[in-house]
């Protein structure tokens, strides 16, 4: 039984272990837009000339 | 199973995707592909595209070239409360600032030309509508956003505030005259 | 333990924990109070609007205006929400809910933010918009009213979070989670995010409202303060996504035509939902066009086809599911058979396609770059997000809410008539709403703006066509019309939890859900079920709609002014 289960998780493709896994999911999900969005307009909202 | 209970199937990733859904996403892919296309486009073959040219600054200093550039171009004053009118040289510079609650100087401008305009506020942030030709710019204090317009027809243009900025929000209109 | 009571509904099956039994109602009920609220305050704002009725003054108007959005934009939803997670996570997965007691500790802290906030704007020095935008100052205790409920909303995700863990350690599920269940995890992602925005730009600025930070970047706050502000509506979307699935099931007894393309759509909301925040920056000063092109297209609009996906998905396993159960004729047979006097499949089918076509469409169209010129801050801002949030978040919860009575307070719904036409009329109505502000802005109206007649300006004003004057009138009508339809909803659903016959533990007939169709349904006549002509030249129908408006917002971009 356990041997079976084993090979069964062995098998899954690496998509269908992301979308099983939700706390990796959370820490792509707010990884990317807080580098995406945040992090690129607050670098140039913070690097603006000043006149 | 039913959206309610897990996939019937361990493994379901490598099921077979019905074929119309597979022809739906491609149609919305090639749809999302065209859509990120056209904005860059515009970008070479439009005629508006928001210039996004930014410096920081203080509302005293801003304040300050705006009375400059007003000391400099005006050529009558106008209008209930007596603003000045400003008619800067074809193709320079032009200021505009916003404060509670007034869009200050009255601008005129000639048609068909390119005006480089700087733009920003003095105290809270406001919305520079420009009416019927519906062009709107977020106007955010210490900061001095500098963009061009060119105006396409003569007339009398007003300038509303379209972001809210407390009790006299709505009494907040300006001008802009194109002439010949 | 306490925790570990349940009840098995007799209906659904469903193992119902009694402490997440209680926690949902709770949060949901209030959901309803706060909804309430935020309706009549919008009342107020639509009569005001309206130039020749102009109800409140221009104090009065601006404080309502911002206890109409705080109330229904933040509180209502997000209540509601937090009562949707537990739903998917406890209920679905049938497993105790984790850590009851900070459960009940955000809750209060909920509570707490939004009765404080609405005590607080009331007083009438914290008239600042939801948005609050810096250096506008309200009360420090505004943000600290909204810090308080963000906390609370942060507790009731990690609950869910815990909850998950608890399903998957106690193995009281096989395999991979429900597709409800991973539209909920998509929505509690996408909330943290939000939440973790909110509390980046609010805790700052509640320090500078006493003092002890001198100053707050005004184009920072608003990256921010949208990372937070926006990313909250779409919370909405991935919510209310998963209650459209939640409805098909137990309808139809649907299941999703694929579980990977279903997923895999949620997980483009995962990635670049919360990019589209950018949506309210792009005639901001400070930020290149790239920036604003990249986030503005959610990474080239990939999740803009999640929606669509999910436009087509939906109402495709329906069709698939009724076609299954012997509606084969023609292209509209599964479509004209659905219980269209069941107001939790008319408010969900009616918050399907005021979602896609009024919503949808016109989100995506301002959100371009450059066609945003001509809409920012106008009245076609707040007539694209009641068709969003409105037409689309809130009547796909009530539709849900109507089912959710009987299965969790175990009461008959009373004035089963008015129930019927209860989501026509608030659809009917919002639709208006949604249109004549949307109208209105086209023609350069403001949003947020008391008076567009401009008495008082001592002489200098604009004209504004009589279009506009005839929009404001209509959308005013529109008004009373959806809260007469929301006020039939409080009114049914809290008279049936007062009033309603009780159920007790007998088995209701008709039965209140459908059995899943099985696989010998799907499989008869040769799998036809999954060909959903139906859906698919409704899906056409929507496409064409689709490009067709968008080329025409260019060809208007282009007869305005030179703007470089």
């Amino acid at each position: 039984m356990k041997d079976q289960d084993q090979t069964e998780s062995g098998q899954v493709p690496m998509m269908q272990k992301l979308l099983d896994n939700p706390f990796l999911l959370l820490f792509i999900g707010v990884a990317s837009p807080s580098i995406l969005y945040l992090g690129w307009g607050l670098a140039e909202i913070f690097t603006l000339p000043v006149r | 199973m039913s959206n309610l209970l897990p996939p019937a199937t361990k493994i379901w990733w490598n099921e077979p995707i019905h074929r119309n859904e597979l022809i739906w996403i491609s149609l919305v892919f090639v749809w999302g592909l065209i859509m990120t296309f056209m904005m860059p486009y515009w970008h070479v073959v439009g005629k508006q595209n928001l210039g996004t040219e930014t410096y920081k600054s203080t509302p005293a200093e801003f304040q300050l070239k705006v009375q400059e550039f007003v000391d400099k171009f005006t050529v009558r004053n106008e209008g209930p409360r007596n603003y000045p009118v400003v008619a800067p040289p074809a193709g320079g510079d032009v200021y505009m600032l916003a404060r509670l609650w007034e869009w200050w100087p009255i601008l005129e401008l000639k048609k068909g030309e390119t005006y480089r305009f700087h733009l920003s506020s003095l105290d809270w942030q406001h919305g520079f509508s420009l009416q019927p030709a519906n062009i709107n710019i977020q106007v955010v204090p210490d900061h001095e956003h500098v963009f061009s317009l060119t105006p396409n027809a003569t007339g009398e243009y007003s300038v509303i505030c379209n972001e809210f900025c407390g009790v006299g929000h709505h009494l907040m209109i300006g001008k802009i005259l194109v002439v010949e | 333990m306490a925790n570990t009571t349940f009840r098995t509904c007799p209906d659904t099956g469903l193992k119902l924990f009694s402490t997440t039994e209680t926690l949902i109602k709770a949060n949901a009920v209030l959901g309803v109070v706060f909804l309430l609220i935020g309706g009549t305050y919008g009342l107020f704002v639509g009569l005001t609007r309206w130039q020749a009725v102009h109800l409140l003054n221009a104090q009065d108007f601006y404080m309502v205006l911002t206890l109409h959005g705080l109330n229904v934009l933040i509180f209502w939803l997000i209540f509601f929400e937090i009562a949707v997670l537990y739903f998917a996570s406890s209920v679905l997965l049938g497993c105790r809910l984790a850590t009851p007691k900070w459960a009940w500790t955000g809750f209060a802290l909920m509570l707490i933010g939004a009765v404080m906030n609405n005590v607080i704007v009331l007083q009438g020095n914290s008239t600042v918009m939801m948005t609050s935008y810096v250096p506008m100052a309200a009360d420090p205790l505004f943000y600290l009213s909204l810090i308080l409920f963000a906390v609370g909303a942060l507790i009731g995700c990690f609950v869910f979070f815990g909850t998950l863990v608890v399903a998957k350690a106690e193995k009281s599920y096989e395999g991979s989670v429900p597709l409800v269940t991973f539209g909920a995890i998509t929505a509690a992602i996408i909330a943290v995010f939000t939440i973790v925005s909110g509390a980046i730009i609010l805790i700052p600025t509640y320090l500078w409202s006493i003092g002890v930070v001198s100053e707050i970047n005004t184009l920072a706050y608003r990256l921010i303060w949208w990372g937070f502000g926006h990313s909250s509506q779409q919370i909405n979307v991935a919510a209310h996504v998963s209650v459209w699935y939640v409805i098909a099931a137990v309808l139809f007894g649907a299941r999703p035509l694929s579980e990977k393309v279903s997923r895999t759509a949620f997980l483009m909301y995962i990635l670049f939902l919360q990019l589209a925040s950018v949506h309210h920056l792009l005639v901001d000063p400070g930020t290149s066009s790239n920036f604003k092109m990249f986030n503005t297209s959610y990474a080239m609009y990939l999740a803009v086809m999640a929606s669509m996906v999910h436009g087509l998905t939906v109402p495709g396993a329906i069709e698939a599911a009724q076609r299954a159960r012997g509606h084969r004729d023609g292209m509209f047979t599964w479509l004209r058979k659905a219980p269209w006097g069941n107001p939790t499949f008319s408010g969900m089918f009616i918050s399907l396609v005021g979602f896609g076509f009024l919503g949808g469409i016109t989100g995506v169209v301002m959100g371009a770059e450059q066609i945003n010129i001509l809409i920012h801050n106008t009245l076609y801002v707040p007539g694209h997000f009641h068709a969003t949030v409105v037409l689309g978040t809130t009547l796909a919860f009530m539709a849900l809410t109507y089912w959710l009575v009987p299965v969790l307070f175990r009461r008959e719904l009373i004035l089963k008539g008015l129930a019927r036409w209860q989501p026509y009329l608030f659809g009917l109505g919002m639709t208006g709403v949604s249109l004549f502000l949307m109208g209105a802005g086209t023609l350069g109206v403001p949003r947020r703006h008391w008076d567009i007649g401009f008495a008082g300006t001592g002489g200098i004003t604009h004209e504004f066509p009589a279009a506009a004057y005839t929009m404001l009138a209509l959308n005013g009508m529109s008004v009373i019309l959806a809260v007469i339809g929301g006020a039939a909803f409080c009114v049914i659903i809290v008279g049936s939890l007062l009033f309603g016959k009780k159920l007790g533990n007998e088995k209701i007939s008709p039965p209140i859900i459908a059995q899943p169709v099985t696989d010998e349904e799907y499989n008869a006549d040769g799998g036809s079920a999954y060909a959903i002509p139906g859906t698919m030249a409704l899906a056409m129908i929507f496409f064409v709609s689709f490009a067709l408006y968008y080329f025409i917002n260019w060809k208007y971009l282009a007869e305005t002014w030179g703007i470089a």
